[in-house]
């Protein structure tokens, strides 16, 4: 499938050229303008397509994979993660628990399917992304609710509190540096207080979401291994612990808020 | 060996932060969960003393003592400018206070750092698009040239920890991210009269 959308091209160079108003309220009116169309659509269709089609040696399709409501139940899933799960004795987010479903299910090289989760610029997105996107949309609008009944999913949210504050690195950046306090921009980005349930709500439940400036739809994983290049840390990976107790930290304090993704973004 | 040594650290935290987590677990997961990407080598997930410090999270209870025995140590470690002088090209100091490349796994490791103070602070009034994190310098230059006030300033760019400890700002000279030379060159941006920094807005 073809994505190639000129408008938002053209938007994108636009909003790079004009003076900027010391606030997002440029991107915000766009934002309003646009309503309900996002381009994210076209990636929500692909996902679903994916989940529906056979793949690998055992050809089988996703629709046995339980995201913890039960094989093949979509809707809404997505807002009780990142969870534990008895079938692998570990608290998943929903990127890991596909990746245990291509493997287990479709019998899909654990190498191969995650040797490029997230696409680079100018690339056409991923099978992950799209999946995603699908899976992220068929929560649209539930509470957001993440498990926190089992030790282990609790243990998770402890252990994310604490990578939350880990300073590290030449420019001794942990997340806190951006995302403890409220009201607080960054150049002209807004930053999400994300030790706050409004700002976790608000950031949580608007990914994953389409990059305009990138023309792609963009996970929570991709958003937290961008986020740490730019603490000048080594790379993230996908469906680590550290990613997966991050993630924890933010739903869970992010619940009761309401899943909007996928969103759209600068 | 091993587990004593592990149980000592375990002790240590324990009495001086209150971790709910072992450090040695985190950097266990830590270790675990990134990979080196060209300049950003897995040594960067191992923290000093003042990052150690400073990673309580928001509300823990910490030991004032040990916390101003190391702000005075950060302080005794400030290395003034070799020939006593502070003010550079405040020209060249714009270019490196806008620059926000540097150190990142994405960054050409050839081409110099910048100081990305514009990131966090308002400086020159014409520049809009600056960030709130760290307190508005516009205008920085009114405070004057004396002597006090280029240690004073030269320190909170060398190393922000000697005078507020676990402050959000990096250390541009203690940690190698600036050059001397590039230092001075942000002094001058800041203090010189002629610095943007230090006009009206037009």
């Amino acid at each position: 499938m073809k994505r190639h959308h000129l408008g938002l091209t053209l938007f994108a160079a636009w909003l790079c050229s004009v003076p900027l108003a010391a606030d997002d309220g440029v991107f915000n009116q766009y934002r309003d303008l646009m309503g309900d169309d996002n381009p994210a659509v076209f990636v929500i269709d692909e996902g679903e397509e994916l989940w529906f089609m056979p793949q690998g040696p055992e050809s089988a399709t996703l629709e046995a994979c339980d995201l913890g409501l039960g094989p093949g139940v979509t809707a809404g899933a997505y807002v009780r993660f990142p969870r534990y799960f008895a079938d692998a004795d570990a608290v998943m987010d929903l990127e890991s628990r596909l990746v245990h479903c291509m493997t287990t299910i479709q019998g899909r090289d654990l190498e191969a399917v995650t040797a490029k989760p997230y696409s680079l610029r100018g690339d056409f997105g991923t099978e992950m992304e799209a999946l995603v996107t699908w899976l992220a949309a068929e929560s649209e609008g539930a509470t957001i609710a993440p498990e926190q009944t089992h030790a282990a999913e609790r243990a998770m949210y402890s252990l994310g509190e604490e990578i939350f504050y880990y300073r590290a690195g030449p420019h001794d950046f942990s997340c806190a540096t951006c995302h403890e306090q409220s009201g607080m921009r960054i150049r002209l980005q807004a930053l999400p207080d994300l030790t706050s349930h409004t700002g976790a709500a608000e950031a949580w439940g608007s990914w994953p979401a389409y990059r305009i400036s990138q023309g792609l739809v963009r996970t929570m994983g991709w958003r937290l291994r961008d986020c740490f290049r730019q603490q000048r840390w080594p790379e993230l990976q996908m469906g680590s612990e550290a990613s997966i107790a991050l993630q924890t930290y933010m739903a869970v304090n992010a619940a009761g808020g309401t899943m909007t993704a996928p969103g759209l973004k600068r | 060996m091993k587990a004593l040594t592990a149980g000592i650290t375990i002790i240590l935290n324990a009495s001086l932060m209150a971790w709910t987590v072992a450090a040695d677990e985190i950097e266990a997961v830590l270790h675990n969960s990134f990979v080196a990407k060209n300049q950003a080598t897995m040594e960067r997930l191992e923290r000093d003393a003042v990052q150690t410090a400073c990673s309580a999270p928001r509300g823990m209870p910490l030991n004032n003592d040990m916390l101003a025995s190391l702000r005075a140590e950060r302080l005794d470690a400030v290395v003034l400018p070799a020939d006593g002088k502070y003010l550079g090209d405040w020209q060249r100091g714009a270019e490196v206070a806008g620059n926000g490349r540097g150190l990142q796994s994405s960054d050409d490791p050839t081409q110099p750092n910048g100081g990305n103070c514009y990131a966090c602070h308002q400086l020159a009034p014409d520049e809009v698009a600056y960030g709130t994190l760290g307190p508005s310098l516009m205008g920085y230059g009114a405070r004057g040239q004396s002597e006090a006030m280029l240690q004073y300033t030269w320190t909170k760019l060398w190393d922000t920890h000697a005078y507020n400890l676990c402050s959000h700002m990096p250390r541009f000279g203690a940690q190698g991210i600036l050059t001397e030379q590039q230092l001075k060159d942000v002094m001058a941006y800041l203090l010189d009269p002629a610095s943007p920094v230090n006009q009206a807005a037009e």
